[in-house]
Parts: structure tokens; C-alpha cells; sequence
């Protein structure tokens, strides 16, 4: 654990950015967010809209 | 970081444990085992009474067993080893303290408690309504508690497990990204909370109506809330056995992933649109429109599908890869049939891997297809199919690593060396046979959850066809290797646990999972590389092809093939149908 | 250096992909495309779709409207128990009731005529089991679920319940004929 991993080159002048891509996949909670949004809206929500807005017999 | 007395480096593996982490990680693996103990037995009483010809348990106790067995198995063995990898992969595998180890035990006892409460509510024998337990149709109120309890429970483990990345990541325990294992463990954790919050969402007020408080649960939404409990929850299994296997790929093999990118944004997939495949078992309900199981059922378009294509080809060819250059490169396959196939953490991954992907995967898209889905519903075939996920794929990937973690972990030596080498194979091909013989039967019309397809004393019987008699027997015998198997496995496992030899300093070679193992991997050795990307790109190409991993290509195309003439096969099947609109 | 470790580079996104990945995911993702247009291909010239179309109902209205029909085209009673069998016209409106633990009215229907099915439970879920047909539909307590069904063989159908509804499931079985 103590091994502190100070990966060559990175604190040179010259420092990549990382992708927006990368970063995304970098941060659990923006990752939990979308996680939970995706399904809530596109499964439940829009599910449970239309199980309410089932007609009523004649 | 600063030095910590509770950390101690496994000898054998470099890997470094924290001990309070540690202690969770027995704690919640000795739950689990006892779960598929419990479920197991169960089992037994389940699949001797839908033998006909054995016929074992009167109705009541047949319900009873398979309400208890379905708890017991697919929710408590599987989410209490779900909470160990959660550990596992966050404070092991990112070499951090495990944040609030104090709220991980409570969060261990409330799911004690829980399952606990819940089992006692079924053996009550007023609560044999199914894991699924749908309303209207009521349990005790115990029922309902025993599962929110333990739902929450989980639910704070998720969260410690998030504490410990937030922990990990301040206290600069690794660099750059996470391991792949450990985001797929994220992509587990992040399933696993919208999945108890949508039980949240359902139990809670289905517990209400059990004691009084609610006078109506809709049978519609309980049943489209549910699933998004009760499928996701297999999600989370998948995301879990998928970094199981990458995991054992790395351990075994020393494998890296072919394409940090392509397995990441595989798993990323998975976090958007898993979990939307719940509308699967809607397809056959009343009042939900075309667009919207259409939408849901095919994962958004089969995107989570094409995930699970991409980790079933990664997780081999990178096995190929490191296998070639070990120098297994003869022809296409030498590095497979050189594989270490006596190390049971490596055939039981392997096993898991073709039995989720043939069987399962095939099987569950071909059930989730919106039409199709007419020809089985509520029959044997679903049984059918998620034993060859949850049990070939999940359980067996489980079991896998138990034989890498008891000496790691439990730091004993393996009891029964000499049985585990076989126990993958029977528990696997026996649950193959079962999965197998439980589609064939579904497919011939036999329903799921039935006492007695004989109808015996009924005024107006069904008369199966002979084949499905005859499944239902096949299906009898596989169980009884699958018992077996299970039986050699919880035998090595407690056996090894409780009485093994305990392994004091590294004396590790004797150990048959550890056969085929690489030595300790080089922790500091991988920031040199920063600027040499993708180590493998000299792969060796056989026949040719210029591939890395050409055995691995012809192994998915095989799969391919069978997963198009399955498909088409069925929707031929459903052409003959009577019409119906 | 591996899965379980951290990825080596800083930047991993933009290491390129080995063939064997790229050729796959290629195949596979036009694979998953044509299994998603399958269904919407079917309901333009499919002959099996499911219908949505559904009722918000009560037990009591649903009964009235199985019983007018039963009483209208009842043809024969079979059973013990004395369940009728009905022979609706073609085109009709006909209602199944699913309770525990039967289904009611037994019906008769013609090969080759098309028929409004009604499907409701008076009270637990039950699962409608078409046999040796292989046509599975869930039933639900309060949403009457309609489906036009052509029977396209003569013969005897049972119906049996494939959705467990307690002790008694599996005794839940019935007929359907087609003439
Ligand atoms: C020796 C191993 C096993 C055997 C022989 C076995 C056998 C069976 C059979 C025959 C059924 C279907 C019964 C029916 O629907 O009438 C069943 C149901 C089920 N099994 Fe297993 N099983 C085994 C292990 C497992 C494991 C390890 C899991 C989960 C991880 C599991 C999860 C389930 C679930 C969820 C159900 C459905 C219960 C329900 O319909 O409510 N089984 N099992
Ligand atoms: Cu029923
Ligand atoms: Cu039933």
C-alpha cells in the first residue's frame, strides 16, 4: 500500500488531458446518477404513467 | 499512506488486506454459504416432487420449499457474496481501509436479521407466496419486514462500498483510474441501489397492506415495480460474475484486459441500461404499450446485450493473449486446451462463462424478445433459463472464487484437494443439464410452480406429451449431480474454512487452486510502462489472421451462429401460432 | 499490468482497439439491430402480437358481462360442477373469468373465425395457458385484457394456469374447443 505510484512523465510540463469520456467512467457518482435516472424515467415512470392511463371499462 | 497495523500483504498473492474489511468479507461469505445450504436442501425436496415418477413433498410443503428455496438462493446466497466482492474489490483491490467498518456490521446484522425474519415467515407456512410474492396475493407482514431489512441492509453496504472509493481516492491509495475488477463492482453497486430502491418503493407499501394500513396494491404496478427490483437484482449478479471472471482471468492467467476502454464502456452499458430489461417479464401483461416493452425489453435497443457480447469475447481473449505469450501458440486453440483445467477456479469461471452465455444469454434474449415471449411465459423455460444464468453463470463464477479466496482470504489450506478439481464440472454440467431439460420442457407447455402436471383427480385435465414427462425426469436426474456438486462444494468450502489447515507463512504451493497461478503481480512495476500502450499489440496471429486472440474470435462466432438459429428458429416456431392481435 | 490492478496508463481511452475487438463489436452490434427491428417488423406483418388493449374494471362488472354472454350462448354443461360451454358467434365479445381455482365459462369457438377475448381474474393473478397451442398471457384482478384470437386448428385445448395463485394452482385447469 505504501508503494506510492507516481507515474512517469506525469508531472512533466506536458500533461495530457484526460477524455471526457475517461472522466465519466473515472467518477462513481456521476455513474450512480445515470444509474439510477436511466431506468427510473425510461422503466418506471413512463410504465407506471401508463398503467394509470389505462381506460376505465364502459 | 499513512502505515496501518490492520493491513497485512497475502504472501501468496501480493494482494493486501485490511482486517476489518477482511473480517467482513468472512462474515458475509459464511452467510452466503449458509444460504446456499438452506437453498440447497430445498432444492432437493423442489426438484425430487416436479419428478413425476418421485413425486416427493404433498402441495403444500412443494409451494413452501419453493418460495424458501428461490429467498434463499437468489436473494440471500447470492446478495450476501455479492456484499464480500463489494469489500473485496474496494478495500483489497484499491489497497484502501475500508471506510466505517462499524456501519458495515450493521449492515451485516440487518441483513442477518432479515433473512432470518423472512425465512421464519415462510416455514410459518402461511407465506407461501413466492420470492415474487404478488399482490394481491398476501404473506405475513414478517415477510415483507425480514426482506426490506435486509434490503436496506445491502443498501448501506453499497454505500460503505462508495465510502471506500471516496476514502481510497482521497487517501491516494492507487493512481488514475480504478482496476477494471473494482468498476465492475461499481457498475454491481450502482444496479444494487436502484434496484432496493425500487423494492423500497414496492415493499414498503405492500408491507403496509399486509398489516392494514393500505387497502388496495394494484396487481399491474406491484408486478412492473417488483421487476425492477427483481430483475435488476439479477443485473447486479451479472455486473458481479462479469468482474468475477475478469478477476479470475487476472489471478489465474495474470491477463490484462484486451482494451481498458472497451470493457469500461461495456460495463457503462450495462449502468444505463441494464436494468431497463425488467420490462421482460411484462410482455404478457395487460395495458403497457408496444413502444414501451419494445423500448425497455431490448435493453434500449440491445445495447446491455452487445455489452455482454463484448465481456464474453474480452474475458477469454485476454486468457488467449496472456496464454500466447506464455507460448501456447500453436493452432487456435492450444492456449485453451493447455489451460490449467484441474485448477478449479479456472474451469469453474470457464464454465460459467459458456453456460451464461450459451445457454443463458441465448435463452433469456430469445424469452425477452416482445412476441416470443407468448410461447413461454410462466412456463418451465424461465426456470430453465435463469438457472443458466444465476446458477451456471453466477453461482458457479461465485464458487470459483472461493477457491482462490480460501487460502487468500481465510488463509487455510484447501480441505479435500483431491474432490475440488471435479466440483465444478459436476456442479456444472449437472446444472446445465438441469437449465437444459427445464427449457425442453417449458417449451413443450409445462408450467413453472406446479405441483402435479398429471392433474390427477381434475375433471378436465391436460395430458402432457410423453417428452415433457421425459424432460421432467432428465431434469430429476442433472439435479442430483447439481446436488452433488453443490454438496462437494460446501464441503470443501466449510471443511477448508473451519477445519483446514491454517496457513501461516507462505507455504502456498501445495494448494491445488493455486496451480497455473502467476507469482504475486508487481504492484509498482506498472507506471513504468505509461508510454508502451497496449502490451499485447505484437499478438501472435495464428492461421494468418492477424488477431490477437484468433481462437477466441472462432469460439464467438460458433456462439454467434447457434444465437441466430436459435432466434430464428423460434420466431419460425411462433408463425404457426394461431393468430392473435 | 492487469484486471485487478489499476489500468497503467493515465490515458487509457485512447488506446487503440485490436481487431479481434473492433470486427466483434461490429457483428455483434449489427446483430443486436436486427433482433431489435424484429419486433416492430412483426407487428407490421406478423400474425402474432399480443394486444395491449385493457379495461380498468371491477370483479362485478366483468361477472355481468361473462354471465349475459353465457346466458345468450350457452350450448351444453360439462362437468360435475355443471360449466357451461359457450358458442359465441364469430366476431363476439367473449369473457373468460379466471378465480381461484377455475376458469369459467368453457368455450367453443369455430377454426378459421376471429374472436374478442376477454381475459380478468376476480381475484389473484392467474396465468392463462393455452394447451397444446402454447399461447401464455398473464391475467390480472381488475384490467380486463382483450385479445382477438383465430383459432386456426380443430381440436380439444385445455387451459391451464401457469401463474401460481396459491394451494390449489394446480388443480386450475378447464377446456377450449375449437370446431
Ligand atoms: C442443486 C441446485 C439446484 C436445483 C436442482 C434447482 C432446481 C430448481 C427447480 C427445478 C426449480 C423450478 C421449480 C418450479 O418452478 O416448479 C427451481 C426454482 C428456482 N431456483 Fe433453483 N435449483 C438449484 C439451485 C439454485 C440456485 C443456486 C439458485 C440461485 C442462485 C436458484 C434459484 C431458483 C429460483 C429463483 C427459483 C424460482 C422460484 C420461484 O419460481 O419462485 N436455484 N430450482
Ligand atoms: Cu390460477
Ligand atoms: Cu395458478
Amino acid at each position: 500500500m505504501s508503494n506510492a505510484i507516481q507515474p512517469a512523465g506525469d508531472h512533466e510540463v506536458f500533461e495530457e488531458p484526460v477524455p471526457p469520456m475517461q472522466q465519466l467512467l473515472d467518477n462513481p457518482f456521476l455513474l450512480l446518477f445515470i444509474g439510477i435516472a436511466v431506468p427510473t424515467v425510461l422503466y418506471i415512470v413512463l410504465g407506471v404513467m401508463e398503467i394509470v392511463a389505462i381506460p376505465i371499462a364502459k | 499512506m499513512a502505515v496501518n497495523r490492520m493491513f497485512r500483504t497475502c504472501p501468496a498473492s501480493g494482494l493486501v488486506f485490511h482486517e476489518p474489511a477482511e473480517n467482513l468479507m468472512k462474515a458475509n461469505a459464511v452467510a452466503a454459504a449458509v444460504s446456499l445450504l438452506v437453498g440447497g436442501i430445498l432444492a432437493i425436496g423442489v426438484t425430487l416432487t416436479r419428478w413425476q415418477a418421485v413425486h416427493m413433498l404433498p402441495p403444500d410443503s412443494f409451494y413452501l420449499f419453493l418460495t424458501a428455496h428461490g429467498l434463499n438462493m437468489l436473494v440471500f446466497w447470492i446478495i450476501f457474496f455479492e456484499m464480500a466482492i463489494l469489500y473485496f474489490t474496494s478495500s483489497t483491490l484499491l489497497k484502501c481501509r475500508l471506510a466505517a467498518p462499524g456501519i458495515g456490521w450493521v449492515a451485516f446484522w440487518m441483513m442477518v436479521v432479515g433473512a432470518l425474519m423472512n425465512n421464519y415467515a415462510v416455514f410459518r407456512g402461511d407465506s407461501s407466496v413466492m420470492f415474487t410474492a404478488y399482490a394481491p396475493m398476501g404473506a405475513h407482514p414478517t415477510f415483507y419486514l425480514g426482506l426490506i431489512l435486509f434490503a436496506v441492509g445491502a443498501l448501506i453496504s453499497c454505500f460503505v462500498f462508495f465510502a471506500t472509493l471516496v476514502v481510497a481516492k482521497s487517501e491516494k491509495t492507487y493512481n488514475g483510474s480504478v482496476p477494471l475488477v473494482t468498476f465492475g463492482a461499481i457498475t454491481a453497486a450502482i444496479i444494487a441501489v436502484f434496484t432496493i430502491a425500487s423494492g423500497a418503493i414496492i415493499l414498503v407499501p405492500t408491507f403496509l397492506w399486509s398489516v392494514g394500513f393500505i387497502d388496495h396494491i394494484d396487481s399491474l404496478v406491484y408486478r412492473t415495480v417488483f421487476w425492477a427490483f427483481g430483475h435488476s437484482s439479477q443485473q447486479i449478479n451479472v455486473s458481479a460474475h462479469v468482474a468475477v471472471w475478469y478477476a479470475i482471468a487476472a489471478i489465474v492467467f495474470g491477463a490484462k484486459p484486451l482494451s481498458e476502454k472497451v470493457s469500461r464502456t461495456a460495463f457503462f452499458l450495462y449502468i444505463c441500461f441494464l436494468q431497463l430489461a425488467s420490462a421482460h417479464h411484462l410482455l404478457a401483461d395487460p395495458g403497457l404499450t408496444s413502444n414501451w416493452k419494445i423500448f425497455n425489453t431490448s435493453y434500449a435497443m440491445y445495447l446491455a446485450v452487445l455489452a455482454s457480447m463484448v465481456h464474453g469475447l474480452t474475458v477469454p481473449g485476454s486468457i488467449e493473449v496472456a496464454q500466447r505469450q506464455k507460448g501456447y501458440t500453436n493452432g487456435l486453440f492450444e492456449w485453451l486446451r493447455k489451460a490449467p483445467w484441474g485448477n478449479p477456479a479456472f474451469s469453474g469461471m470457464f464454465l460459467s462463462l459458456i453456460g451464461f452465455g450459451f445457454l443463458g444469454g441465448i435463452s433469456g434474449v430469445m424469452m425477452g424478445t416482445e412476441q416470443l415471449n407468448l410461447l413461454i411465459h410462466n412456463t418451465l423455460y424461465v426456470p430453465g433459463h435463469f438457472h443458466a444464468t444465476v446458477v451456471v453463470g453466477t453461482t458457479l463464477a461465485f464458487m470459483s472464487l472461493t477457491y482462490f479466496l480460501i487460502p487468500v482470504l481465510f488463509r487455510r489450506q484447501m480441505m479435500f484437494a483431491g474432490m475440488a478439481p471435479w466440483q465444478p464440472y459436476v456442479f456444472g454440467l449437472g446444472m446445465m443439464g438441469v437449465s437444459l431439460f427445464l427449457m425442453g420442457a417449458g417449451t413443450l407447455g409445462v408450467p413453472r410452480r406446479h405441483w402435479d402436471i398429471a392433474f390427477a383427480g381434475n375433471p378436465l385435465p391436460y395430458e402432457f406429451p410423453g417428452s415433457a414427462w421425459l424432460m421432467m425426469a432428465l431434469a430429476g436426474i442433472s439435479s442430483i449431480f447439481a446436488f452433488v456438486g453443490g454438496a462437494m462444494y460446501l464441503a470443501i468450502t466449510v471443511g477448508s474454512v473451519f477445519f483446514g489447515k491454517k496457513i501461516e507463512t507462505p507455504g502456498f504451493k501445495e494448494i491445488s487452486a493455486q496451480q497455473g497461478m502467476v507469482g504475486r503481480p508487481q504492484p509498482a512495476a506498472a507506471p513504468a510502462d505509461t508510454t508502451v500502450i497496449a502490451g499485447h499489440q505484437g499478438g501472435v496471429g495464428a492461421g494468418g489472421m492477424c488477431m490477437v486472440a484468433p481462437g477466441t474470435f472462432v469460439l464467438a462466432i460458433v456462439f454467434l451462429v447457434s444465437f441466430v438459429l436459435y432466434y430464428f428458429i423460434n420466431w419460425k416456431y411462433l408463425s404457426t401460432v394461431w393468430p392473435l392481435r | 499490468m492487469s484486471a485487478i490492478l489499476p489500468p497503467p496508463e493515465r490515458v487509457w481511452w485512447k488506446q487503440p482497439l485490436d481487431r479481434v475487438e473492433g470486427l466483434w463489436i461490429g457483428i455483434a452490434l449489427v446483430w443486436c439491430l436486427i433482433m431489435f427491428f424484429m419486433m416492430p417488423y412483426w407487428h407490421v406483418y406478423g400474425k402474432q402480437n399480443l394486444a395491449n388493449e385493457a379495461w380498468r374494471t371491477t370483479p362485478e362488472a366483468y361477472m355481468k358481462k361473462a354471465e349475459e354472454v353465457v346466458a345468450k350462448y350457452k350450448v351444453r354443461e360439462e362437468t360435475d360442477q355443471k360449466i357451461p360451454v359457450v358458442h359465441p358467434p364469430a366476431g363476439s365479445d367473449v369473457y373468460l373469468v379466471a378465480r381461484l381455482w377455475s376458469w369459467w365459462p368453457i368455450l367453443e369457438l369455430e377454426a378459421g373465425k376471429s374472436y374478442r377475448i376477454h381475459l380478468m381474474s376476480m381475484d389473484w393473478l392467474h396465468g392463462f395457458s393455452l394447451q397444446p397451442e402454447n399461447i401464455n398471457v398473464e391475467v390480472h384482478p381488475g384490467y380486463d385484457h382483450v385479445m382477438t384470437v383465430t383459432p386456426t386448428r380443430a381440436g380439444s385445448y385445455s387451459i391451464i394456469c401457469n401463474e401460481y395463485c396459491g394451494i390449489n394452482h394446480h388443480t386450475m385447469a378447464s377446456r377450449l374447443y375449437v370446431k
